[in-house]
């Protein structure tokens, strides 16, 4: 990426990112999102985010894209897991071990079934 | 496909042709809800369109900008929801993309406004003008003291001297406080640019961000988002093309809570030892390497992109007429819901604790909530109505401090949290001054003799004379505070500490040394599960016999209280 | 001194190091400390008087900086470093019942190092977790929502 030397260098960038953002949530790709600040650590978010790229890598999924993102402040359901497919609403797991995401990576990236007894009730 | 063309036509008669870009996409993904119609960058989602509503559509949307809100979908479809459902009091500006984005990927930043409050101020505004829009919004310091952010921008602008710092008090060590950490690994493009504007204002050209070294994590975030700035020109040279030149760095603390004090923290970075110095000189006058120095709270410092973007009057709408804004909070102790939470000022303690925080684990009863961290004081249920703001806070005997906050349960000892908290801070007093290093001390030894069953007459009135000597001669806020505790355990639950000393028992059967543990005899069938658990043998009886706890040998674990099934074992 | 943590490198060459990282600027003397602190797991007697030589400050102005942050320690550390938090938020979510685990499980008392050089144990203040509390971190790795049946296999880990 260049320096941002205006407003308009800015704005491109901006442009580009939701752009990119768009892309991602119509191309059909699945995204999956593991809460990995320290809260998550500490409920061993290491070992789902494990779990989850092992399973990829073990049934040679294509086309899914395993992202990280900050404490989102409900701790307690550490470790947390979303998954959004497509342009469908993203869904929220909690207290995602690694067995857990290895039973929502089959039921639900791969089957399409949202596994309703680890959802947290929002 | 009509209603393609006839959006076409209808924008181009309305000359819009060239500001609306129309991708013909596929499949949104409602079909029974066609035909769709999904515009950006607002997110906006049309259902169930017809070719009569095109014309109008085109109008008030586009050329107008006005979203037509009864041909929308039902927002939950399309939004990206939060993570969870903000309780309706929640508003989330510090933690607004918290969770949301990636930390590690500033243009995800950028995808949500960032930086164009820096832009803003770097491309229309004076620094005089930027530190007016923040006196108008009514910011205050969010690390505890509250004081006005405009006007310490303002008096480190004013200071003599070219050399200037802008400093981020990172070093969050308030047990049960983790808002900063949460910004700091979720958001830290917030925090930056914040600091940069600051330093805009004031005309510094370099800053240091004091992070904790117990937050391994956050440092690493932090300087991945630095590295990323950097290479953006977003920080160092000649920043938008403009002559304002600004760069900072993370500096690690070492563990040493009182670090979280400004002159403390000061003298961490120029590598001494951190004990706090007397004051005046503020740092705004003489700080850091003897510069003017503008030190605030992470959280500050996420506040300001906000208020440039959306203007200082939104910001001082929300809240009391003195505290502007919201504030994080972190529940923790024996709430159900604990965790991080974002509220205006104004909210009542009853509302965090039992509507947001969804009220006491296990249906217990609320007995106290210790607000502000181990220098704040604890409320009993009668000031369960208070409306949180700076000035009630200190009215009712606690303090904001950073925003933690500990409920308590009824079977907690508040004998044994004023002793607790004190523990901590005479472990982390800097020792520079008599009467903390040594007053605290005092404090505490009258306060484990209590808990231990040696509490004598007289401990209440010396544990009153202690801690107003200990308040008024003290030189920082550690000392300063460290008294609170005691001061509102005292003023509010007198009578456990009366009971710990005079009738030797404690109430709510939490110390030791104060509580025996018995075997009903009415309840008590004699199937020995108690006596084979005991840890140190203590139980005897035999079968199908009462059993009976030695209490000289018994050290009150309670695994005999556990382990029966016929609740025999009680605690007195 | 744990010689397995400095690889075989003597205490004045890891100084060395350090202090030319930092180019021998005296004001980030506490993060060359913990840089010390972090690769020899302590600041032994011989790396203050290297440290004092090369960056120019008295020894005994090194030492009062070092000894006053909890993080840096003076005395030798085992294999693995235990930090128990024992802020109030993890003491209320039933820490207490955590730690005897603990200290039973090691039999050592906080701020040893066990006989056979394995663990140090310490308590820490808050690391900012509490809401998965109790917590405790050993080395680098934290560990949250401890009950105490998890101590025996967490400390087992460890070689």
């Amino acid at each position: 990426m260049n320096a941002i030397k205006s407003l308009e260098d800015l704005k491109k960038i901006r442009e580009e990112a939701l752009a990119k953002r768009k892309i991602t949530e119509t191309s059909g790709a699945t995204q999956v999102i593991v809460g990995m600040g320290t809260c998550g650590i500490a409920a061993g978010a290491r070992e789902t985010m494990k779990a989850i790229l092992d399973f990829i890598e073990e049934k040679n999924l294509p086309n899914i894209i395993v992202t990280q993102t900050g404490c989102i402040g409900l701790c307690e359901q550490e470790p947390i897991m979303q998954v959004v497919s497509g342009e469908q609403q993203k869904v929220t797991y909690g207290k995602v071990s690694g067995e857990v995401a290895r039973k929502v990576m089959q039921a639900h990236v791969v089957e399409g079934h949202v596994v309703e007894e680890n959802v947290i009730p929002v | 496909m009509q209603i393609l063309e006839s959006l076409k036509a209808e924008l181009k008669k309305n000359g819009l042709e060239e500001e609306v870009n129309i991708l013909d996409s596929p499949r949104i993904g409602m079909c029974e809800k066609g035909p769709e119609i999904l515009v950006y960058p607002e997110g906006l989602h049309y259902i169930n369109l017809s070719l009569e509503d095109i014309p109008l559509l085109v109008q008030e949307q586009f050329l107008k900008g006005r979203p037509i809100e009864k041909w929308l979908a039902p927002a939950k479809a399309e939004k990206v929801t939060e993570l969870r459902e903000p309780t309706p009091r929640e508003v989330r500006v510090v933690l607004r993309n918290s969770g949301k984005i990636d930390p590690e990927n500033i243009e995800d930043y950028i995808a949500e406004n960032g930086y164009e409050a820096l832009a803003k101020v770097l491309t229309e505004y004076t620094p005089d003008e930027v530190i007016d829009i923040i006196k108008r919004s009514g910011l205050r310091g969010r690390g505890g003291a509250g004081f006005s952010t405009a006007l310490k921008w303002a008096i480190t602008r004013d200071s003599v001297g070219d050399i200037k710092y802008v400093v981020c008090n990172a070093d969050e060590g308030d047990p049960g406080a983790f808002m900063n950490r949460s910004v700091l690994e979720g958001e830290p493009h917030a925090v930056l640019e914040g600091m940069i504007i600051a330093a805009y204002a004031i005309g510094a050209q370099q800053g240091y961000i004091y992070c904790r070294a117990e937050y391994p994590i956050a440092i690493r975030t932090l300087n991945i988002a630095i590295n990323q700035a950097r290479s953006l020109g977003l920080l160092g040279e000649k920043i938008f093309g403009t002559d304002f030149s600004f760069d900072l760095e993370v500096r690690q603390g070492a563990g040493a809570f009182v670090c979280g004090e400004e002159t403390a923290l000061i003298a961490s970075i120029e590598g001494r030892r951190g004990e706090p110095r007397p004051r005046p000189p503020f740092p705004s006058v003489k700080g850091l390497f003897g510069k003017p120095t503008n030190i605030n709270n992470v959280e500050t410092y996420a506040n300001v992109p906000q208020i440039i973007l959306r203007g200082p009057e939104w910001f001082a709408e929300m809240g009391t007429e003195k505290s502007k804004g919201t504030k994080t909070f972190a529940l923790a102790g024996d709430v159900k819901n604990t965790g991080l939470i974002e509220v205006p000022f104004g909210i009542t303690l009853r509302e965090i604790i039992f509507d947001v925080g969804g009220g006491i684990k296990n249906d217990l009863a609320f007995k106290a909530v210790q607000t502000g961290g181990p220098m704040g004081g604890c409320l009993p249920a009668s000031a369960l109505d208070l409306p949180v703001d700076y000035e009630k806070l200190t009215e009712a005997g606690s303090i904001m401090g950073s925003g933690g906050m500990v409920v308590m349960d009824e079977e907690t000892c508040m004998v044994d949290i004023a002793r607790f908290f004190m523990e901590f801070i005479q472990d982390e007093s800097c020792g520079k001054c008599v009467p903390c290093r040594v007053g605290t001390k005092r404090m505490l030894e009258i306060l484990t003799r209590i808990c231990d069953g040696n509490g004598r007459e007289g401990d209440i009135e010396l544990l009153e004379a202690l801690s107003k000597e200990i308040r008024q001669d003290s030189l920082c806020g550690l000392g300063q505070g460290a008294p609170n505790p005691v001061v509102s355990t005292l003023k509010h639950f007198r009578h456990e500490y009366e009971a710990h000393i005079y009738d030797k028992q404690c109430p709510a059967k939490v110390c030791r040394a104060l509580i025996r543990y018995e075997i009903d005899p009415e309840k008590c069938v004699g199937c020995t599960l108690c006596a084979r658990n005991c840890p140190v043998n203590c139980i005897s009886g035999e079968v199908k016999k009462t059993h009976v706890i030695d209490p000289d040998i018994c050290i009150r674990c309670g695994i005999c209280k556990q382990v029966c099934n016929y609740e025999a074992v009680l605690v007195l | 001194m744990n010689i397995q943590k400095t690889n075989g490198r003597g205490v004045i060459e890891i100084v060395d190091l350090v202090v030319d990282e930092f180019h021998a600027k005296k004001e980030e003397l506490i993060p060359m400390l913990m840089k010390i602190n972090q690769t020899i797991g302590y600041i032994p007697n011989e790396a203050f008087d290297r440290l004092s030589t090369r960056i120019r400050v008295p020894k005994s102005q090194i030492y009062s900086v070092a000894t006053f942050y909890h993080m840096i320690s003076t005395k030798p550390v085992g294999r693995h470093v235990i930090k128990f938090c024992e802020s109030a938020p993890c003491h209320v979510a039933g820490g207490y019942e955590v730690w005897k685990t603990v200290l039973k499980e090691l039999g050592i008392q906080p701020g040893d190092t066990s006989e056979d050089g394995k663990w140090t144990l310490m308590t820490t203040s808050c690391l900012g977790v509490c809401a998965v509390g109790p917590v405790m971190m050993i080395d680098d790795d934290i560990y949250g929502n401890l009950t105490p049946d998890q101590v025996p296999g967490i400390l087992g880990k460890y070689e």
